[in-house]
């Protein structure tokens, strides 16, 4: 449960909760820092050796296309296929433990849709 | 329920939620003398290694959970692709779903391509698995496997580490069977004097490690076909349980009878008709 940032750069206590200092100095898993950033830091790393070998234009127009497919979902509370996403990073070819434990398709909570889309359009 | 639950879903994969539980409870429960349960490993013998025809491998069947024997016909032996087999020690969950993942990922790619995968595909797929969860993930693997470019056997570490070598043994056992290994081997071996060897080398590895015993698994990949004999041999040590535990009518004796019929008296009688037509 992370912090969330609200306005202003500050802790968001209405939808957080109060901080606490000794929360967040709780002891952590050796993976968990890693898992969390582990998509971002394999995108970057791609995107830039395929930027050195074909040019700077080969990964903007990947970029365009990631931007494009991850716009077509469905509303923020309901489960999405991401199936062009899903093809453009090649995921449908493989099957790892993202695909396996805690599928969201598969979570018994259910966000409560009206609170869900305002915090998406930025209205809330 | 906290709002950041609502506005977030939360992702797929591994959830840490419960690490800081788990430290807790460690030291909470009567002060500490109590342990979290250990997972089932295999304190296992698996050997490997590469012959004239094709890859012989070799494994014993029992997995420990603690200082108890917690399964005596374990099947370390585990299926890849028709080409590809795998030995597994170490956490014995884990080698199973690594295994079953592996095998998954390349049937996707036997199906688009529709080739048989190469050993080195297989390889290199265990290596970045097991190299992001930087060794949390407790498998020590031996693949075998024959396909275009020859006679293939790895080991892949549990930290993410290879190699190619033409005989191979891991798990506790790996010392014992790697001494009959190292006197016998040559390369280019007949079949059946590599299957002879293998058995050998886990035998050793029964006799001199409490982590493996029971029966000896032996797998053999040629290019013609894979052989999966188990057990190649049982373990003369068998014990004779029952495995039904249900008494026989008699098995009791009554020593006294006493019968108390009970009285019911008829109040009222009401009768509703079915429509049976």
């Amino acid at each position: 449960m992370g912090q969330h940032i609200g306005a202003y750069g500050v802790q968001d206590t209405l939808r957080s909760g109060f901080s606490s200092v000794k929360n967040e100095l709780l002891p952590s898993h050796a993976l968990e820092l890693s898992e969390k950033n582990f998509q971002l830091n394999q995108d970057k790393m791609n995107f830039s050796t395929l930027r050195n070998i074909q040019g700077l234009h080969a990964p903007l127009k990947l970029q365009m296309e990631y931007r494009a497919a991850r716009q077509i979902q469905r509303l923020p509370f309901l489960q999405s296929s991401h199936l062009a996403l899903d093809t453009l990073k090649g995921n449908d070819e493989s099957i790892s433990f993202e695909d396996i434990l805690n599928d969201p398709a598969q979570s018994e909570m259910v966000g409560e849709p009206h609170i869900m889309v305002e915090y998406k359009l930025g209205l809330m | 329920m906290a709002l950041s639950n609502v506005l977030e879903i939360p992702t797929s994969g591994f959830n840490f939620e419960n690490v800081a539980r788990n430290v807790a409870l460690e030291g909470l429960l009567e002060g500490g003398h109590t342990k979290t349960p250990k997972p089932m490993k295999t304190g296992t013998t698996i050997a490997g290694l590469v012959c004239k025809e094709g890859v012989v491998l070799g494994a014993d069947t029992r997995a420990t959970s603690g200082e108890v024997v917690a399964d005596k016909m374990c099947a370390k032996i585990h299926y890849i692709s028709p080409n590809i087999y795998c030995c597994g020690a170490g956490t014995a969950a884990d080698t199973e779903k690594t295994t079953d993942l592996l095998s998954s990922n390349l049937t996707i790619f036997s199906m688009d391509s529709g080739r048989n995968p190469r050993v080195v595909m297989a390889v290199n797929i265990l290596q970045d698995m097991l190299f992001r969860y930087r060794g949390q993930i407790g498998a020590s693997l031996i693949l075998g496997g024959v396909d275009c470019n020859g006679n293939h056997l790895y080991t892949v570490g549990p930290y993410g580490s290879i190699d190619n070598v033409p005989y191979l043994a891991m798990g506790s056992g790996d010392l014992a069977a790697l001494g009959i290994l190292e006197d016998r081997f040559k390369p280019n071996m007949e079949m059946e004097e590599a299957k002879e060897l293998v058995r050998d080398a886990i035998h050793s590895g029964i006799m001199s490690d409490l982590g493996s015993g029971n029966n000896i698994d032996i797998c053999v990949i040629t290019k013609q076909g894979v052989d999966y004999i188990r057990p190649y041999q049982e373990s003369e040590y068998k014990d004779k349980r029952q495995k039904r535990y249900k008494y026989g009518p008699g098995t009791t004796s009554i020593l006294t009878e006493k019968i108390i019929p009970l009285e019911l008296e008829v109040v009222q009688e009401t009768v509703q008709r079915m429509d049976t037509a």
